[in-house]
């Protein structure tokens, strides 16, 4: 491949851009504020920010928040739907929850309101045999109700249609012959896989936002198309991979957890590169952060995500955690006189005391101003300035007089009780998904990870943090190195004995078709194919599942059996012969591979040949509560062959980083920095 | 001694809850029975070595669990002779700090450096225990041997190894024994992850700040809960709830609820309350006090729970009602039933004086609907459970919660298209219950109509639900939700259970069909001080229709456009003044 390659995720606050030319080494990166009423303003704004010409560049894949935020924000088109007759309130009735255990309030309000959703007579039985056959003069009648009622897009929704699908092929057929445009969807096309809630939001939400999708990559694709690029856009999607503008709206609802799926993605790559097996990602942003693992350079995926409460998306997608804690987390005393860290945020506005936008609460960013850990003659630098001394003093009236304590004492503790916080939740994710932290490295990033990776790799147990060479771009960097995929689901739900085997290679068969056929609508350059296949099992009576890896279409029913019991007896460390192990699910991924980009170019070719020459100033920043005269540095001129103890700063343009006392960091061949934890009770 | 932060307080609180999560986690990931790895019915806890009291409880557990297990814990210790590292005892005795049968707890003590030094427990909901019916909800029973096997405190492990006698006394009389095994093992792995997360914190932050933190904890959450307390003005305050009837009698059983408010104590008097009954709609002390815990949790739900968090309530021992059953009285709905009840009696009786804290009352049933039967296809015996939500109440903010589960659950439902497979049935109908929100300046969320057909076979429904009677009572002038409903189609003929919302072994045959309607929430206010605009959305989107509107929300819809009729709304409304 020659010419350049664009990766640009737009986020709430910032569009980043990374372009690299593979062929030179050249990389230029560029941050501009996000433009909220229409995204493609801030991406070209960015393209412009590199100054790189259009024609050039071989490929832009974009990571867009377009579709999160028209969910979040209810700015999603008018949809209708037709489904089985007696289950129209399926999508409104949900799963019988609440949003909390305790309190009951709380709001739910369905993406497709009430007088929008009609029934038509139809039905399959878990069997697949049809009980009720499709009654397609009431289904034309509801569809043109639909169309006068003013529906912008169609879902169409019937039960067990994971297990015959041909009621919604029939009905698709005619809806496209009735809908005014493109914007069908069948339940069974997004995913085919059981339960009729889950199912059915996926389906509705990809209704809800297909149009939205549609207009701004069209808007974006002839924006760039006229700036010279000759290429198809790509866009980044929840697995990690990316698909054709072309053909990316038809499964819209598969963009919506993207943005943090291409900051694992782009761990994933930095982590294999540089010979890291398992990393726990954790990037921390202002409101919250997002937690991911990686094994064997491969992002864990999962198929189950709530993008909000009574909001779940069944289709496989990086497994990104979100915890309520970020630099805008608000300390405060509670009734019982405990300091307590969030969830509750300063957000952007008013932001922490130190951004100047009228913050009066002390947040975890205003703790490490007051520590000395964030400069403070760069981050008063805004419209209002507030001063160091405004900031102490905010936490000696808020926090420090219940308790007698200085500004300084303050900040330690609402560090110590947030790194403590974050930790356990991280913890939690960690095995919740079966592993225990201290097998992995933490891959810190985000504005504010390198701030706190040391601390909460201490406090997990965990060895060693990898800081990346730009921390606060990762997600643009995902957009660079992810590749073409397609993920196909299928329901079997049979215990293993009774499985038939010549079927379940012909589903994998039939997915990697599937797959082939939409890699070639992607009409983009890819290098090889790669497959991923597992199958989700349970034992019989069991309600979890466990994801297994399989061989491929030769599988058989020894190795599945077998597979199982191996991952079973790893994740519970129980033996259950006893009991009948079920197939439930099959999974493949059908992998585009792109060419891929060096990721050492990131790193720039500033470094200086000595330690001292990267030095940029010292200044006194508090640890466990002494002030340390601390070094502070220039990242990107520390040298190659780094080796150096904590206390230390590392500054850069997207981040800060805190190497603490006794902590020793060391560069590697690809540009990342390893820290090694100093363990004080080995 | 070195003084104790208030730091070092937030850490160890986190921390002590950390190991409840991860014994909780623990076990729901490796159950079999889906009421606990689907349903949530379990809980995990760290109790005091010599009193039991509460120390800390995880986070994810089943509230209706919230303060029972120091309960049963109490009941260990009275009972525990040369207690050693790796004993398990099980017990599930509703008398000795139970609920119903089915909840049994696994207790095992922790020692610290040799030392007896705090217990860990847990609870989970087995699917059987035995009994007369298979799931354990006798909608009849009159005595607590017809419920099902008992088991006083006995070690199931003794030195981390487990009793396979005693196992297989319990295996031989329990139905769908051959999965059990798989949730014995997942209880106990539970407990020994909390042993190894509760030594590292005690290694990690020293025994004694452990301890003197834990004491320090309860103090604070004490003082926390007063704090909240003194915010309700002083006074007596009287609230109160009904029961159906006990599955037996055909009587509605009253729960009295006298609330003093007093300073920084509240004070619950329940001796108004009705008399011990024959069915099983008893409660046993400790769900009557767990579910007073469990309203307060409700109404301020960011306070943390310990023992001290109980402490600013004085409840007294309701003597000689049905809240404070003894052997051998029936008690299988205590804990799904009667717990919500007592909890509606709470929020009923505070409502007026703390409205902006509080909710018309919710469904509160759990719908408890059992079909068991042979499929002959399958050559196969099963039961099915159906558990169901319905509306919440309006509250000053917003409308009800349509289809919220029990108060006292967290859980989801099974999907129908995961039930249709597991059993010979068909759902025909899944639908909003219309209609049954309460009427109210905030309206109540609404129940769930369902009908299922048998596809194969004979079967037997039973049920224990409520609010067939009395829908959950509205507040400040609200409507109260819409009750409960059940009819049986069997052989061409109608069927309404006499007890409206209880009964037992009805007998159904392929063709056959069951519909249930769920109750609605109650109403917030008076509905005739309700938006007309977002009355008229109501019946745009069909959960009231125009006549409806008309009555109970004084609001006249214009037949022709769907719109308010903005004049005749006026005169309706101000007539009514």
């Amino acid at each position: 491949m020659t010419g350049t390659v664009i990766g640009v995720d737009v986020g709430g606050t910032f569009t980043d851009l990374i372009s690299a030319d593979p062929e030179t080494g050249q990389v230029a990166v560029s941050k501009v504020p996000t433009t909220l009423d229409n995204q493609a303003f801030g991406v070209i704004e960015a393209m412009q920010g590199v100054g790189v010409d259009l024609s050039d560049v071989v490929a832009i894949n974009h990571g867009t928040t377009t579709t999160t935020n028209a969910l979040l924000e209810r700015k999603i088109a008018r949809v209708g739907l037709v489904t089985t007759r007696g289950f129209r309130d399926v999508l409104e009735l949900g799963r019988r929850t609440r949003p909390q255990p305790y309190g009951l309030k709380g709001r739910f309000k369905p993406l497709i309101s009430r007088e929008y959703r009609m029934e038509v007579p139809e039905r399959i039985n878990a069997d697949g045999e049809v009980v009720v056959p499709l009654d397609e003069a009431a289904l034309r009648d509801k569809i043109r109700t639909l169309v006068e009622m003013g529906a912008e897009s169609l879902v169409i929704h019937f039960l067990h249609s994971y297990k015959n699908p041909d009621h919604e092929k029939r009905a698709l057929e005619i809806a496209r012959e009735m809908w005014p445009n493109r914007f069908v969807t069948a339940g069974h096309e997004i995913l085919s896989e059981y339960r009729e809630y889950e199912r059915g939001t996926t389906a509705a939400i990809n209704g809800a936002i297909r149009p939205v999708l549609d207009r701004y990559i069209n808007r974006l694709q002839e924006e760039l198309t006229r700036g010279g690029f000759a290429h198809d856009l790509l866009v980044m999607q929840g697995n990690g991979g990316s698909v054709s503008s072309r053909i990316v709206a038809e499964s819209a609802v598969n963009t919506v957890m993207s943005g943090p799926a291409s900051g694992v993605m782009a761990a994933a790559a930095t982590c294999r590169e540089a010979g890291i097996d398992k990393v726990i990602t954790y990037d921390m942003g202002g409101t919250s952060s997002d937690v991911g693992m990686v094994q064997g350079g491969v992002p864990q995926v999962t198929a189950e995500l709530d993008l909000e409460y009574g909001m779940p998306i069944h289709v496989p997608m990086v497994d990104v955690h979100t915890i309520g804690a970020g630099g805008g987390s608000i300390a405060f005393v509670n009734e019982a006189g405990l300091l307590q860290v969030g969830p509750e945020s300063a957000g952007a506005t008013p932001g922490p005391i130190c951004y100047g936008r009228g913050g009066t609460q002390p947040t975890i960013t205003d703790a490490n101003l007051v520590l000395g850990r964030l400069d403070a003659e760069k981050l008063l630098a805004v419209d209002h300035p507030v001063s160091l001394e405004d900031v102490r003093r905010a936490f000696e009236r808020e926090i420090g007089h219940h308790f007698g304590m200085t500004a300084e004492e303050v900040a330690t503790a609402i560090l110590q009780v947030a790194n403590n916080r974050m930790a356990g939740a991280i913890r939690m994710v960690s095995l919740s998904r079966g592993h225990d932290p201290r097998d992995f490295a933490l891959f810190a990033f985000g504005g504010a990870g390198p701030l706190h990776g040391g601390a909460l790799a201490r406090e997990l147990g965990i060895p060693r943090v990898v800081i990346p060479a730009r921390p606060g771009i990762t997600n643009a960097l995902g957009c660079v190195v992810s590749d073409l995929r397609h993920d196909f689901v299928n329901t079997v739900n049979t215990p293993l004995a009774a499985v038939k085997i010549e079927q379940v290679r012909e589903i994998i068969r039939q997915q990697i078709n599937d797959g082939k056929a939409m890699i070639e609508r992607d009409g983009v350059a890819t290098r090889e194919l790669v497959y991923l296949f597992s199958a989700d099992m349970q034992f019989q009576g069991q309600s979890h599942m466990l994801s297994v890896e399989i061989s491929g279409p030769d599988v058989t029913r020894e190795e599945l059996q077998r597979r199982f019991d191996e991952v079973y007896w790893k994740r519970f460390a129980v033996e259950l012969p006893e009991i009948k192990a079920v197939l439930v699910n099959l999974h493949t991924a059908v992998i585009g591979k792109r060419d891929s980009v060096d990721l050492k170019t990131l790193a720039g070719t500033a470094q200086a040949d000595r330690l001292e020459a990267a030095q940029r100033t010292t200044r006194r920043v508090m640890f466990a509560g002494d002030w340390f005269e601390t070094p502070v540095f220039w990242r990107e001129k520390l040298p190659q062959s780094l080796s150096l103890t904590g206390p230390a700063i590392l500054e850069q343009l997207d981040t800060t980083i805190v190497i603490e006392p006794g902590d020793r960091v060391t560069a590697d061949p690809v540009g990342n920095l390893i820290v090694e934890v100093h363990d004080e009770r080995a | 001694m070195k003084e104790l932060d208030p730091i070092t307080l937030s850490v160890i609180q986190n921390g002590l809850i950390q190991v409840c999560n991860e014994m909780d986690l623990a076990f729901v990931r490796a159950a079999f029975s889906p009421v606990i790895s689907e349903a949530l019915d379990r809980s995990d806890g760290i109790y005091a070595a010599d009193t039991g009291e509460l120390i800390a409880q995880g986070e994810l557990g089943l509230p209706i669990f919230v303060g029972t297990m120091q309960f049963s814990t109490q009941a260990v210790i009275e009972r525990a002779k040369e207690v050693r590292p790796g004993d398990i005892y099980i017990v599930n005795d509703p008398y000795l700090g139970g609920t119903h049968l089915m909840d049994v707890k696994f207790v095992r003590p922790f020692f610290y450096k040799g030392k007896l030094w705090a217990w860990l427990a847990n609870t989970g909901h087995w699917p059987d225990l035995g009994g007369a019916v298979p799931g354990g909800f006798s909608a009849n029973a009159t005595e607590v041997e017809q419920e099902g096997l008992r088991l006083p405190p006995v070690k199931l492990f003794k030195e981390g190894t487990l009793d396979e006698e005693i196992l297989s006394i319990i295996l031989s009389n329990i139905r769908i024994a051959d999965q059990r095994i798989g949730d014995i093992k997942a209880q106990a792995a539970a407990l020994s992850i909390g042993d190894q997360r509760l030594t590292e914190l005690l290694d990690r932050y020293g025994e004694d700040v452990v301890t003197r933190s834990i004491r320090e904890l309860k103090v604070r959450a004490s003082e926390q809960m007063q704090a909240k307390i003194a915010d309700i003005p002083d006074g007596c305050y009287h609230g109160v709830a009904y029961v159906d009837s006990d599955g037996v009698v055909d009587e509605p059983l009253k729960i009295d609820m006298k609330v003093t408010s007093k300073g920084n104590r509240l004070h619950f008097d329940m001796s108004g309350s009705s008399a011990p009954c024959m069915g099983p709609m008893n409660s046993v002390l400790a769900t009557t006090k767990s579910s007073i815990y469990l309203a307060m949790k409700h109404i301020f739900p960011d306070i943390p729970i310990n023992a001290g968090t109980f402490e600013p309530l004085d409840i007294d021992d309701p003597e000689g009602t049905f809240l404070y059953a003894r052997y051998p009285r029936p008690v299988s709905g205590c804990a799904a039933e009667v717990s919500q009840r007592i909890a509606e009696a709470v929020f009923n009786a505070l409502v007026d004086v703390i409205p902006d804290l509080l909710f018309a009352a919710p469904a509160g049933t759990s719908g408890n609907l059992a079909v068991g039967g042979y499929d002959p296809e399958r050559e196969k015996a099963y039961v099915m459970y159906v558990i169901s939500g319905g509306g919440y109440g309006g509250y000053r903010e917003g409308d009800g919660l349509s289809n919220g589960c029990s108060t006292i659950g967290i859980s989801k439902t099974t999907p129908i298209e995961v039930m249709e497979q597991y059993y010979p049935v068909l759902f025909e109908e899944y639908s909003l219950h219309e209609g049954s929100g309460g009427a109210g300046r905030q309206r109540g969320g609404f129940g769930v109509n369902y009908r299922i057909r048998l596809r194969r076979g004979e079967a037997r429904a039973s049920m224990v639900m409520d609010h067939g009677r009395f829908g959950p009572l509205g507040a400040l002038g609200g409507e109260d939700g819409g009750t409960n409903k059940v009819l049986v189609e069997a052989g061409g003929q109608a069927y309404v259970p006499p007890h409206l919302s209880k009964d037992q072994d009805i007998q159904i045959r392929a063709g056959d069909c069951i519909s249930v309607s769920t109750p609605g929430g109650g109403g917030f206010g008076d509905p005739f001080d309700r938006s007309p605009d977002l009355v008229a959305r109501d019946v745009r989107r069909g959960y009231y229709t125009a006549e409806q509107v008309r009555e109970r929300f004084g609001v006249v819809i214009d037949p022709g456009t769907g719109t308010v009729d903005e004049l005749e709304t006026y005169r309706l409304r101000t007539a009514a003044e």
